[in-house]
């Protein structure tokens, strides 16, 4: 257990909201921020924070779920510990992302927004990390990584997982 | 003695291992007792030779590369620290083939100075051009980068300063100045580059912009896949702050301007300049229909100026050296210099900033090399997603907005992206609708639903069923699609599609039906 988890445990989504939406002020243009705050910190945009956010920056919680989910990044259950997330534009395809793909695919045993059954890593595509030189890219849990190949992607893989 | 090691900190270098070089290298210092101090720069983007890490002597900066931690103890072991031979040791860094061959104004500093040091800034020069703009006045300066002829980097390449006096000129009690750096384009990383190599550039520009246009805030709208990037960004605007460079009174004149990092959230509409406004007031990045011109009636409905990080880079040194000397580069009606990046499947990739003009074949082959995978380039894709995918037989083509648009493509960002023969253009035609249906905001009809006809249609053709009217159709939808959409998402599309149809119908030809992305 990190400190980290142990601090989410501690703080109520609501407490988290409140204070990114005190620090940022209560206008409209507060949003985004407020809900990376959120997911910055939960990993995911957690449900009863919505009515929350919308009363207090005067919006409708129609407003607040329409730009949550209108954001490819914003999530809206909790992820794995681990999150992977794999290039698929056009760079990484040249230099063997579809490959790639599969190999992860049918490592974790997952497809794309999927997570592991043991809860340990989420995977989700990517449309450039701007590794373009350094193809296929892979961004594990913040930090890009370059010309993976399935070898490399197992070694990374090991890594986060032994830890958690 | 105390020897100064230089590592990039940029992530493409850091994708790399460079973090772990670097560990290495402290850590080998201390075992042996000998003190060192490592400076973090950019990268000056030979990625192929990342890590790249550059010792200080008196005869220049020499570098070695590339660089591995299993390498560091026998780079000490020659002596590396005062430019020992090694097999990894190249030479004197700026005097490297790639580099000398190249023009950097924008990006003189990339890869040199310690990014965050406001030291290292001035003494490269940096500060020249806000000086020189507020030492001229509004008026000059908006004549100086209207004269220099630079245009938009982000892609659109409308020239810079004309926006800037619309701008200046419209009535609205606030002004704003919002930088795009909502990088999202395959294949491009210069903005990424920049930031992370040289912040104090783009806040350089930014000032120079918002004192033209009489703007007291910027925004940077930052894409959230460069989180390294922000974590510079954020440090070099507190310590533009903490020196006065930033703030109430900069650089103790009456003109006050302020900086503000608005994190995106993953939306590639959103560097589409009025979708990423929206974004930045809170909204869905559904793209507004023009006009009224952002410049007139742009972020809360004020004035405002929308430019790239790249647009706003090249400010301070027109400024510092004058309109003409940026207008000598390049050619046509392309002034200046265009960092050009080279990604995808290209032995020698990196950045390459150059004046405008040079051709396609000469970046590729004399700069890039050909292929990494060594098998002939078979195509490639200039100016992003949105850009036409092009053949061998147009390598020939200059690199200036005005020949691109000659043979129906585009320039746009400068990312170019290499493929070779084992490419199936049809798979990469079809992953342009489908990446556009992915990405739609969904205001306009020929972009929303064209998109997903679109996927259906190359399916059709690539199953064979009724082909030569499935084809008719595709033409017919991509025509919808750039006559009718909102923004150049939509409108783009079919840039790549209908190009990889034209240059490569063979690779549309009869086959089993394909379920690839």
């Amino acid at each position: 257990m990190t400190s980290s988890s142990a601090a989410v445990l501690q703080d109520p989504p609501r407490d988290v909201a409140a204070a990114a939406i005190a620090r940022e002020g209560h206008r409209r243009d507060a949003l985004l921020p407020v809900l990376h705050a959120l997911q910055d910190r939960f990993g995911h945009v957690p449900a009863e924070t919505i009515p929350f956010i919308a009363k207090a920056l005067n919006l409708s919680r129609a407003d607040v779920h329409g730009v949550v989910s209108f954001y490819h990044e914003f999530r809206t259950a909790p992820p794995g510990r681990h999150i992977v997330r794999l290039c698929l534009a056009e760079a990484c395809q040249a230099m063997g992302a579809p490959a790639l793909r599969a190999h992860v695919e049918q490592t974790l045993g997952v497809g794309m927004h999927e997570t592991t059954s043991d809860g340990t890593v989420t995977l989700e595509p990517v449309y450039c990390l701007g590794n373009c030189a350094c193809a296929p890219s892979v961004m594990i849990d913040g930090e890009t990584h370059g010309r993976v190949t399935a070898e490399r992607f197992d070694a990374l893989l090991a890594e986060p997982r032994g830890r958690s | 003695m105390n020897h100064t090691i230089y590592i990039p900190l940029d992530t493409s270098a850091r994708s790399l291992g460079a973090d772990a070089v670097a560990a290495a290298i402290s850590a080998q210092a201390a075992s042996r007792g000998v003190t060192i101090r490592i400076v973090r720069t950019g990268s000056r983007g030979a990625f192929w030779l990342e890590p790249l890490v550059e010792v200080a002597t008196p005869s220049g900066r020499i570098a070695y590369g590339p660089v591995q931690p299993g390498d560091v103890a026998a780079l000490f072991d020659c002596n590396f620290l005062t430019g020992g031979p090694h097999p990894l040791r190249l030479g004197i860094a700026a005097e490297l083939d790639f580099f000398r061959r190249q023009e950097r104004l924008t990006f003189q500093r990339v890869g040199v100075i310690d990014p965050l040091s406001l030291e290292d800034y001035l003494a490269a020069g940096g500060f020249r051009g806000l000086d020189q703009a507020l030492a001229i006045g509004r008026a000059r300066t908006l004549t100086e980068v209207i004269e220099s002829g630079g245009r938009g980097r982000g892609g659109a390449a409308f020239p810079t300063g004309l926006k800037w006096r619309t701008a200046h000129d419209a009535p609205g009690a606030d002004k704003y100045l919002v930088c795009n750096a909502d990088e999202g384009d395959s294949g491009t990383f210069s903005d990424r580059m920049l930031l992370e190599g040289d912040p104090f550039t783009l806040i350089e520009g930014m000032l120079i912009a918002g004192y033209a246009i009489g703007a007291a805030k910027g925004y940077i709208y930052l894409r959230s896949e460069y989180p390294n990037a922000e974590r510079v960004l954020a440090a070099a605007i507190a310590a533009a702050e903490r020196h006065g460079y930033l703030g109430r009174r900069v650089s103790t004149t009456d003109f006050a301007f302020e900086i503000e990092i608005r994190r995106g959230a993953g939306a590639y509409v959103c560097g589409e300049e009025t979708a990423l406004l929206e974004s930045i007031e809170g909204r869905r990045g559904q793209v507004r229909a023009k006009p009224p011109l952002p410049a007139l009636q742009g972020l809360f409905g004020q004035p405002t100026v929308v430019n790239n990080v790249i647009s706003l880079a090249s400010v301070p040194a027109i400024l510092a050296h004058g309109a003409e000397y940026y207008r000598d580069y390049g050619v046509g009606r392309s002034r200046g210099t265009l960092p050009f990046q080279l990604g995808g499947n290209i032995r020698y990739g990196g950045l390459v900033e150059k004046a405008f003009g040079l051709t396609l074949r000469e970046l590729l082959y004399d700069f890039g090399g050909g292929s990494a995978s060594g098998r002939p380039i078979r195509a490639v894709q200039v100016g992003g997603p949105l850009g036409a995918y092009l053949p061998e037989t147009l390598f020939d083509t200059p690199l200036d907005y005005e020949s691109f648009a000659g043979v129906s493509a585009m320039l746009g960002h400068g990312g170019i992206v290499v493929f070779d023969d084992t490419v199936d253009m049809a798979r990469l035609a079809r992953f342009a609708m489908s990446f556009c249906a992915h990405e739609s905001c969904g205001k306009c009809t020929p972009c929303r639903i064209g998109a997903v006809r679109g996927v259906e249609v190359i399916d059709r053709i690539l199953g064979d069923r009724d082909r030569p009217a499935a084809i008719a159709l595709l033409r017919d939808l991509c025509d919808t699609m750039t006559q009718g959409s909102l923004c150049a998402l939509g409108g783009l599309t079919p840039l790549p599609v209908l190009s990889a149809l034209e240059h490569f119908p063979e690779d549309f030809a009869i086959r089993p039906r394909t379920h690839a992305a």
